[in-house]
Parts: structure tokens; C-alpha cells; sequence
């Protein structure tokens, strides 16, 4: 084992397999930012795999499928994931569709690389949490690792995986530290984890609302209250068996997300569970997530969007018929 | 193509797609007194621009992107503008937006989060900052052609000869003009602008200030020619100018105006300077260029070149130039004591204008928030002492205020009797975003715009 951060494991997973696979090749902007992940592979891998690419995301991304349909690995870099929505069309119209549409002919095995840089005070158009978006679009994968670990073991697996895959990494998290396997370390794509086992309710959480969860039934478990916190990992394709068999045994849901509520994963997660495991609830399910309005610029708004560990907490005794206790969020 | 050199020589210039004798008709009535004060814009744009970046080291502002090193290109592009024409800046405008008679502490408002908007685009002329690079050169080319579709009411109706044919040669009373960067340069929004604006002739001026860099990307990484050699492959006029010559700038942008008033259409200006400092105050360029680099530039200072001329002509002497520097010291701490006067917003007013009309699932939000706070114990501070709130609320009543009332009320209904619901309070006139510049501020001279026809209200949209 090894303690590394967040943005250390996903540099790792890409510097692994680069060196493994001389294939794969990163189109980024600002690739030599020393801030970035990428920081050093100009100088490793040379500008013929780490082309670092004008400032127009919907022609990088696409040149980068095209490359990818002849075989080459593209890893592309958003820097910030709002700035995908400018290589929409390219994502969703074309890397998502051109192995429908051309009858299983060719595949795109890319991966789209998106660092959400909310709760960060950058303001509506740098702090988006665009995975639900594309959960609606078929034939992408979605993961949100939430550790160094996953971070890394999913971005290996993403960058072997044929398909394309969207990467989305919660900014907060970049700087967490945490225990890597030694060696080779993949983890699946489509696995959720369960993060901490409990009895009384199960707590689904996505990205850094994981870490938050974890908060909560650390509090909670003083009073007695044992929380299972479950992170999907992938949310498309979700592992939904584990949820349902958490809920099966807890009989009780909360979902922690820091996206928007309408259409969110957490209204996909309530959806299933409602449909499929409406037996084993013995309460109302609750979505601890954000409210639908644009991250405001000033920090004192923005810090009141998000799932916190008092919310999550307010949420378990909810739903276990105890009264809201908690109300100094913001002292 | 430059009028004053480094070190302050007046010299002539011309390009291919324009004359010395153009050039200089453009700016004889420029006396040395107009050209003091374009000065003194310079200083105090920069002097405030200093201020702000140190109010973000300070931790007051979350962001500054500072725009020491290309005053020239923003004051000598904006002090050509007439007053009914509009302006599209990018993000790092404050000298474009100072010259347009907007409130400097309005834009510390944004980029300290107090507000969203600022001020209103109608009353300056100015747009709203834009974020997403290249956005706006769409927003100006609609824009402009919404103004030659006024000019002409004919203009666009079913049946009509081809749009460029149509409006070719058709005057218009105000020009259109849009910043944006040498990284812009390569989005395909940029590429789509020039399109429009070539084939719809629309009496649009497109401003790069080529700053060298794409925050890290040099502009090697975006052209390979020159970006003013963009215009050509659309069929518009592109043309290079010194951005850290003012006088140079300002005459070609007047030209560049002057021909879209005319309905001769689109003219791209590259105008050549270098960003002194960071990107924003999120950035380290020590990191990505050379100290040297730094230094050749600061040798081409655009200020030093304008007090050396103006020294010469016996125009602006110690004492003068001391007096501008001193009215800049005194705006940049009038600024500092009104930035730190701006409170954080109200919690609820995060829910503002996401709609006209409130959603009923966000005014439920609005409900749950403030029960959550506990804001029916301990209602928030009145409205009235929010600047952003005021200025909205003064500026604009909006007709969908009552519509609110459910999520507004939610948190007073369990207040003391004696605290008011929010939205019935009168706002206060405070606001930074409306007021026009304080005096200190507000003292520099224009100077005067070639001759303009009043022209019928409906061919300016402002």
C-alpha cells in the first residue's frame, strides 16, 4: 500500500497506461499548467502523444474520436468540466452514436476526462456537475470515483474499456489522500462499493458527498444509529444489486448527490429502488442534493447548495421518524 | 501599424487596407489635451487594476484577471466608440468598461460574488462581462444585425434579394463592437461570428487584443498567421495594429466604426499587446514564460510612450502628470473602501432569476432552505442593506415579484410581527451596479467621436 492524492492516482493511472500501451495519447489544453495531472508528459511522452491543443474543445474532441476509431487511445482533457459543453455535439451526437450508427463497424474508445470544479467559488459556468446530462445520453459510461483508489483503478479500466467513458472528478477531492494498492490496481467499471456497512439506513452518495456520507455515520453512529454508505463508483451502468440489497436490509434510503435534483442520479437511483425494491421500504425515500438553481458566484450562497454532513444526517433521522435536530448548518 | 514609437515619436503609418492619409483623418481632431486625457484613463485604469489585484491577494475578491499592459488597446478601441454604440467585452475589459462610464465597483461586485450583472448594458453600452471565451462575438453579430435589420424595416422580409446584397451600403446610427482574445481566436463560435458577419454584412467591429496567451498557450498554439489574416478567407478587411500604441488603436478603430456605420460591414483589428501580468490571479506565468520576454515588453510600455510624446509637446509636464497620478491613487482607495463595504449576499437570494416566474419546485427550495436556517427565528438582515438586491429590485421591479410571494413569505410567516416580509420592504437606493462613477472617478474626459447624425430611436436598439 501506498498513500497517494486524488490527482496523484489519476496522473498515475494515465502515466501507467501510456507506458503500457503506446496507443493512448492525451489531448488536453494547458497540458504543461503545472497544476494539471498532466504536468511532465510533453517532456515523457513527446507532442505526438501529448498534442497540447488550441483553445476549441468541439475540434479536439472531435479530431479525438476520429482518432479513436482507428485504434488510438485518446484520453481528452476538459480542464474544467463545464468546458465540455462547448464539444457537446461531438460527445453526445457522435462519440456516443458512431458505433450504433455504423452498425458496430468501429468503436470509440476514448476517454473524456471532466474535473468539476464546484464548491470552489468559480462561479455558474466553471461549476457544473454535468453527469446526469449525459446519463441520458445511451452508449456512454459514467464514473465518479470518490478516493484515490477508485480514481485510479477506474481510470485504468476506462482507458482500457472500448467504449466511451466520461471521467468526472469532484475538484474537492483532488487533494485527498488515501491508501493505493500496490501493483497493478483495475477496478471494474459498473461496481459499486460498499463504503461503510450498517444496519439502519443506507445512504447512497456520489463523488465528494461520499467522503460526506462518511461524516454523517461517523456522527451518527454515536447516537446508535449504524449507516450504510454505499458509492456507486460508475453510475452508468449502475450496479444497482448492491443498492437493492442494501435497501433489503435497511428498509430505509437516502441519496446524497451534488448535482441538480431534476433528473438527477439520485432521481434514477429513487426510480429503481421504487420500482424494484418498494417491498423493503419502510419510509419515504429522501434526496439530499442541490437545489435547482446555478452555483452563485458568492461563497456564502454557494456553500449552502450542497449535501453537508448535517444534511446527510438531518436526511437518516428523517426518515427514521426522528424530528430535524440539526439547524446550525450555517454558524 | 503604429503612430508612436516606444519612445514616443510620432510617426506615420498605413496597411494595406489603409491609407496614411485615412489614418490620419481619423484623428486630426485629436488635439494633445485629448491625448492628456487618454492618458490619464490609462493611469487610472491601471492604477485600479492594481488595486483589485491586490484586494484578490487579500482574499477580498475570489478572482481578478488583470489587464496591466493593455490599457492602450482598451482605452484607444473604447474612447472611439460613440456614445450609442455597444461594446461586447470578454472578462478583463475594465479599462473598456471604465471609459463606457461604468462603476469600477460594480465589476469588484462580480468578482467578489455580491452580484451577478453589475449594471445595465442599455445605459452603458457596455454588455455583460462573458465568460465563456468567443461567446460574445455571437452575441455582437446578432446584435449588429439586429441594428441593420432596424435600419431597414424592409430588411429581412420573406422574398428579399440575398442578405449581404440587401445590406450592402445600408447606413447604420451605431456600431457593434466585440473583444475577445488571441485563445478565442480559435473557438469555432469566433470562426461562425466572422461568417455571419461577413455574409449578413453586419456593421460589426471585431476586437482581438492579442495578448500572446491563452492563459499557458502561447499564440503559436492558436495561428500560424497572423489573426488579423483571419478576415480575409471571410471577406472582410483584417488589420494589425501596435495595442500598445493608443493613438494607433483609437484610429483604427474609428475607421473600422465609421465603415460599419456606413454599411460597408465587418472589419476584424488585431491589435498586438501583451498581458503584463497573469491570467488571473489563479495563474503563475513566471511558470510558462521567460523573465526576458516579460522585459522586451515592458519596454514597449504603453503608457511611458504616450508621457514621452506629450512630454515633448510641452503638453504634460512634472507637475500634470503628478496630479493624474494622485486623482488615480485617490479612485483606487475610494475603489478599496467601497469594495470592502460590499456584504455577502442574503442566503435566499441564491433563488433569484433562475426564472421570470418562479418554478413552484424552487420556490419550495427557497421554503425548505429557509426553514432549514431557521430563517422564521432569525430572519435574515433586511434586503435594504444588500446592494445586489437593491440595485435588481430598484433598477427593475419585475411584475413577477408577487408571484413570489409563497417562497418569499415562507420564511417570515413564523417571524416576529415586527419583521416585514422581504420583498415589501422599499429597496434602498444604494445601488453600486446603477449609480453612475462617483466624481473621482468619473473625470475623465471622452474624446469626441467623429461627427454623428441623430438618426430615428429605432435604428439603436439602446
Amino acid at each position: 500500500m501506498r498513500t497517494i492524492s486524488y490527482r496523484e492516482a489519476v496522473r498515475q493511472a494515465m502515466l501507467e497506461e501510456m507506458r503500457r500501451d503506446p496507443n493512448v495519447v492525451v489531448f488536453c489544453e494547458d497540458a504543461r499548467f503545472w497544476t494539471m495531472p498532466t504536468h511532465g508528459f510533453v517532456d515523457e511522452f513527446g507532442p505526438d502523444r501529448v498534442p497540447v491543443m488550441p483553445i476549441s474543445e468541439e475540434g479536439f474532441t472531435g479530431a479525438a474520436i476520429g482518432a479513436a476509431m482507428t485504434g488510438v487511445r485518446p484520453i481528452v482533457d476538459y480542464t474544467i468540466a463545464n468546458l465540455m459543453y462547448v464539444a457537446w455535439d461531438q460527445i453526445v451526437n457522435h462519440a456516443a452514436k458512431n458505433r450504433y450508427l455504423f452498425g458496430g463497424q468501429a468503436s470509440v474508445p476514448i476517454v473524456f476526462r471532466a474535473a468539476m470544479k464546484y464548491a470552489n467559488a468559480t462561479a455558474a459556468q466553471h461549476s457544473d456537475r454535468p453527469y446526469p446530462q449525459l446519463m441520458n445520453v445511451p452508449g456512454l459510461k459514467i464514473v465518479v470515483p470518490s478516493n484515490p483508489a477508485d480514481a485510479l483503478g477506474l481510470l485504468k479500466s476506462a482507458i482500457r474499456d472500448d467504449d466511451p467513458v466520461v471521467y468526472f472528478e469532484p475538484l474537492l477531492l483532488w487533494g485527498a489522500k488515501g491508501e493505493v494498492p500496490d501493483g497493478e490496481h483495475l477496478v471494474p467499471i459498473g461496481q459499486a462499493a460498499i463504503t461503510r456497512p450498517g444496519r439502519d439506513v443506507t445512504v447512497v452518495a456520489i463523488g465528494d458527498a461520499v467522503p460526506t456520507a462518511l461524516k454523517a455515520a461517523g456522527a451518527l453512529a454515536k447516537d446508535g444509529t449504524e449507516v450504510e454508505v454505499i458509492d456507486p463508483r460508475t453510475l452508468v451502468p449502475l450496479d444497482k444489486t448492491t443498492i437493492l440489497e442494501s435497501v433489503a436490509r435497511t428498509g430505509r434510503l437516502v441519496i446524497a448527490d451534488p448535482a441538480h435534483k431534476t433528473c438527477g442520479a439520485a432521481a434514477e437511483i429513487s426510480a429503481i429502488v421504487a420500482e424494484e425494491g418498494f417491498g423493503s421500504l419502510r419510509a419515504p425515500i429522501v434526496r439530499v442534493v442541490t437545489p435547482d438553481v446555478h452555483p452563485p458566484f458568492s461563497p456564502a450562497l454557494e456553500r449552502l447548495m450542497y449535501p453537508t454532513p448535517q444534511r446527510i444526517a438531518d436526511a437518516v433521522r428523517t426518515v427514521l421518524g426522528a424530528p430535524s435536530a440539526v439547524k446550525d448548518l450555517v454558524s | 501599424m503604429q503612430l508612436l514609437t516606444p519612445s514616443g515619436q510620432r510617426v506615420a503609418a498605413a496597411g494595406p487596407e489603409i491609407s496614411a492619409q485615412e489614418i490620419e483623418a481619423h484623428i486630426a481632431d485629436v488635439t494633445s489635451a485629448d491625448l492628456s486625457d487618454m492618458y490619464a484613463d490609462m493611469v487610472i485604469v491601471r492604477r485600479l487594476d492594481e488595486e483589485a489585484t491586490a484586494l484578490q491577494r487579500q482574499g477580498e475578491l475570489g478572482l481578478w484577471a488583470p489587464l496591466r499592459g493593455q490599457e492602450a488597446a482598451q482605452v484607444g478601441s473604447a474612447r472611439a466608440l460613440a456614445p450609442d454604440d455597444m461594446a461586447f467585452p470578454s472578462y478583463r475589459e475594465h479599462g473598456v468598461a471604465y471609459c463606457r462610464g461604468v462603476d469600477p465597483v460594480a465589476i469588484l461586485g462580480l468578482f467578489r460574488g455580491t452580484a451577478h450583472g453589475g449594471w445595465d448594458p442599455n445605459e452603458h453600452g457596455f454588455a455583460l462581462y462573458a465568460i465563456v471565451v468567443g461567446s460574445q462575438t455571437l452575441h455582437a453579430t446578432g446584435y449588429a444585425m439586429g441594428v441593420s435589420r432596424e435600419a431597414s424595416q424592409n430588411g429581412w422580409r420573406a422574398g428579399q434579394k440575398p442578405a449581404a446584397e440587401a445590406s450592402k451600403g445600408r447606413a447604420v446610427e451605431c456600431a457593434t463592437i466585440a473583444y475577445f482574445g488571441d485563445g478565442a481566436s480559435s473557438q469555432g463560435d469566433v470562426g461562425e461570428a466572422f461568417g455571419w458577419a461577413a455574409v449578413f454584412n453586419a456593421p460589426v467591429v471585431f476586437f482581438c487584443q492579442n495578448n500572446q496567451y491563452a492563459i499557458s498557450e502561447p499564440t503559436s498554439r492558436q495561428s500560424r498567421v497572423p489573426i488579423s489574416h483571419r478576415a480575409a478567407g471571410h471577406g472582410f478587411p483584417g488589420v494589425r495594429v501596435d495595442g500598445n500604441d493608443v493613438l494607433a488603436t483609437l484610429a483604427v478603430t474609428r475607421w473600422a466604426l465609421a465603415r460599419a456605420r456606413a454599411g460597408e460591414g465587418p472589419t476584424l483589428i488585431e491589435a498586438v499587446t501583451y498581458r503584463m501580468g497573469a491570467h488571473t490571479t489563479a495563474d503563475d506565468p513566471t511558470r510558462y514564460r521567460d523573465a526576458d520576454e516579460v522585459a522586451r515588453w515592458a519596454e514597449r510600455d504603453p503608457l511611458a510612450r504616450v508621457r514621452a510624446y506629450l512630454t515633448a509637446q510641452n503638453a504634460l509636464d512634472d507637475a500634470a502628470a503628478a496630479a493624474i497620478a494622485a486623482r488615480a491613487d485617490e479612485a483606487a482607495t475610494e475603489l478599496r473602501r467601497r469594495c470592502l463595504a460590499l456584504p455577502d449576499p442574503e442566503p435566499l437570494s441564491m433563488f433569484d432569476h433562475v426564472t421570470v416566474v418562479e418554478s413552484g419546485h424552487v420556490a419550495a427550495e427557497r421554503a425548505d432552505l429557509a426553514d432549514f436556517l431557521g430563517t422564521g427565528d432569525d430572519p435574515p438582515a433586511p434586503s435594504s442593506t444588500s446592494p445586489r438586491a437593491a440595485s435588481a429590485h430598484a433598477a427593475r421591479p419585475s411584475p413577477a415579484r408577487p408571484d413570489l410571494a409563497p417562497a418569499d413569505s415562507a420564511p417570515a410567516s413564523s417571524a416576529p410581527a415586527s419583521s416585514v416580509p422581504a420583498s415589501s420592504v422599499p429597496r434602498a437606493p444604494s445601488p453600486p451596479g446603477s449609480s453612475p462613477p462617483e466624481a473621482s472617478l468619473a473625470a475623465a474626459r471622452s474624446v469626441a467621436p467623429p461627427p454623428q447624425t441623430p438618426g430615428p430611436e429605432a435604428s439603436c436598439p439602446r
